[in-house]
């Protein structure tokens, strides 16, 4: 009764959706699965652009069931498209206000265009906008809705490489600060592993997970729907402080991991991730190698993945790292669990500050 | 040119002004009906409405005539509503002409909210617009380009309807006898100095309607039409 229980099914080209969860309506929710899985068709579903069968409750508020239908506008849903969608007849002020009108916040847009910087872009038209400005202006936009719930479909999945992180962070302070639940769709795993709280994980259509965000990511390379090359490992770790050569040097139950990036200041808990393919075993410590990080561990399982691979899982001090390695790599090596080894981790990504 | 031979021209623009105005409101739902159906009548409701297209004037003057005759269901509503016939009389014109006129406000129209898409009233949706809202505030702006070549070119077709008017209207001054009709009783009784004055103004002025809205639509690759 306090979740968004979903109990729907729909035929689409491609997939049968069918879906029976209830998602909890705090923090962010993020919808993870490889492309077609129905991701977007769910989110679709949830704001009431398309129909499904079967019914949909919000906090115990029902928006579809049989005949009962809450249209889209009813909902009071926020939805952050892929592309901005904003209006182009109207400038940046005009789309601000169009939300903001309609749901008797008017009163808020200052602290709305201070708090997302959009002071400067008023009087812009939307189509002069970048990307991550105009993507700026449609979060602030939903915001101005006084949304029960915020949908983002790959929020920055159009936005510049380099300009997401002006796009990330807003998502994260949305995800702490306004108490507003959001359902996140993404297919990657490095966006998930930084925003998301719990995780429900789609594959063709069917909902194959949903649990505390920790608990899934660790899981995931298990999962073979989910195996694909962007399979990886979450670490928690904690800033410990500047390591000289502009690295940061972070420390982890299974030892020290320096990084290029600049998680904050030390004491910082973070969250790494590192992807089963960046990470090379050896028998013993390498030496004359570029990599920087190379953590003693133990072989804590092995299972094949695809014709020629196999996901090698690792225990370092008791966290568990995957890598992904060719069959033959293990059979030269003659890797079984119980077997002690080095962990070399060619990057690390930094998941979450 | 006299004053008797202006009357036509204002009879006609007047014609085409009420006309144009009365075929953006009706054609608005229609082609909007049109441009989101997946209905599997659609494409029959989109053939009647090209059908003045193809049509000779005569062939749709003559079924006109034949439904607005005071005989016909129309034409008696019409008669017991005012006490007028429907048939020879301005009225008519107005009726016939929406008709004649309709596929040039309806496809303009249909054109350009195809090319909206469903994004801009999904977003206007989402931020809390109610449907009717939302078309008046998000669609109709966004097709303002639609409007003016469905606006236009309805203007310039009903300004050179006669066939049409022929059947239905016939030669009435000062409530049937438009531009074109008065063009060819002057042709007809060898006033060829009038029929040039008036044939002048209307080739003028059907080139300047037509050479503003290229102006304003014909060099943007994204205008309909």
């Amino acid at each position: 009764m306090t979740g968004l229980d979903l109990d729907i099914r729909l035929q689409k080209p491609g997939f049968d959706l069918d879906i029976r969860r209830s998602l909890p309506l705090t923090g962010l929710t993020a919808i993870f699965g490889p492309s077609g899985a129905g991701k977007s068709t769910l989110l679709r579903i949830i704001a009431g652009f398309e129909r499904a069968s079967g019914c949909i409750s919000f906090a115990g508020e029902v928006w579809q069931d049989g005949r009962r239908f809450v249209p889209p506008h009813r909902r009071r849903v926020a939805t952050v498209f892929q592309q901005p969608r904003l209006f182009d007849h109207l400038d940046v002020a005009g789309n601000l206000a169009y939300a903001a009108r309609r749901a008797g916040q008017s009163g808020t847009m200052a602290d709305m265009i201070e708090r997302f910087a959009l002071g400067p872009l008023l009087r812009r038209r939307t189509a002069t906008l970048s990307g991550g400005e105009a993507q700026r202006v449609a979060l602030a936009r939903a915001l101005l809705t006084a949304p029960r719930l915020i949908l983002m479909d790959e929020p920055v999945a159009a936005v510049d490489l380099g300009r997401r992180d002006e796009i990330l962070p807003l998502v994260e302070a949305l995800r702490d600060e306004a108490r507003i639940p959001v359902l996140y769709v993404s297919h990657s795993l490095t966006e998930v592993a930084r925003l998301s709280t719990q995780v429900l994980t789609l594959a063709a259509g069917k909902a194959t997970a949903l649990g505390p965000s920790d608990e899934i990511l660790a899981t995931i390379t298990a999962t073979p729907a989910l195996s694909g090359e962007e399979a990886g490992s979450l670490l928690p770790a904690r800033v410990h402080g500047p390591a000289g050569d502009g690295l940061t040097e972070l420390h982890f139950p299974g030892g020290t991991i320096l990084t290029p990036d600049r998680p904050g200041p030390p004491g910082t808990e973070v969250r790494l991730f590192v992807r089963a393919r960046d990470v090379m075993i050896a028998l013993a410590p390498p030496e004359g190698l570029s990599a920087l990080n190379i953590l003693p561990a133990t072989v804590s399982s092995m299972q094949p993945a695809g014709p020629a691979a196999v996901n090698v899982v690792l225990s370092c001090g008791g966290v568990a790292i995957s890598a992904r390695i060719t069959a033959r790599s293990a059979r030269v090596l003659a890797l079984a669990p119980g077997s002690t080894c080095y962990a070399i981790l060619k990057s690390v990504a930094l998941a979450r500050d | 040119m006299t004053a008797a031979d202006l009357a036509p021209l204002w009879l006609t623009l007047r014609l085409a002004a009420l006309v144009t105005l009365l075929l953006l409101v009706l054609g608005t739902p229609l082609a909007w009906w049109l441009a989101r159906t997946c209905s599997r009548i659609a494409p029959a409701v989109e053939a009647v409405t090209a059908l003045p297209l193809v049509l000779p004037p005569t062939v749709l003057g003559f079924y006109l005539l034949v439904a607005l005759n005071p005989d016909a269901p129309l034409g008696r509503f019409w008669f017991d509503l005012t006490g007028t016939t429907l048939t020879f009389s301005f009225a008519g014109l107005v009726i016939a002409s929406l008709f004649y006129s309709l596929p040039f406000t309806v496809q303009p129209l249909q054109a350009a909210f195809t090319t909206l898409g469903r994004a801009p009233m999904e977003a206007a949706a989402s931020l809390g617009a109610r449907p009717l809202d939302a078309f008046l505030t998000v669609a109709v702006p966004l097709s303002l380009r639609g409007y003016l070549t469905a606006a236009v070119l309805t203007f310039a077709h009903t300004l050179g309807e006669f066939g049409v008017v022929l059947m239905v209207g016939g030669n009435i001054p000062s409530e049937t006898r438009v531009i074109s009709i008065a063009i060819y009783e002057k042709v007809e009784t060898l006033d060829y100095a009038s029929a040039h004055a008036m044939s002048a103004l209307l080739l003028g002025l059907s080139f300047a309607i037509l050479l503003v809205l290229y102006m304003v639509n014909g060099r943007r690759p994204e205008a309909p039409l």
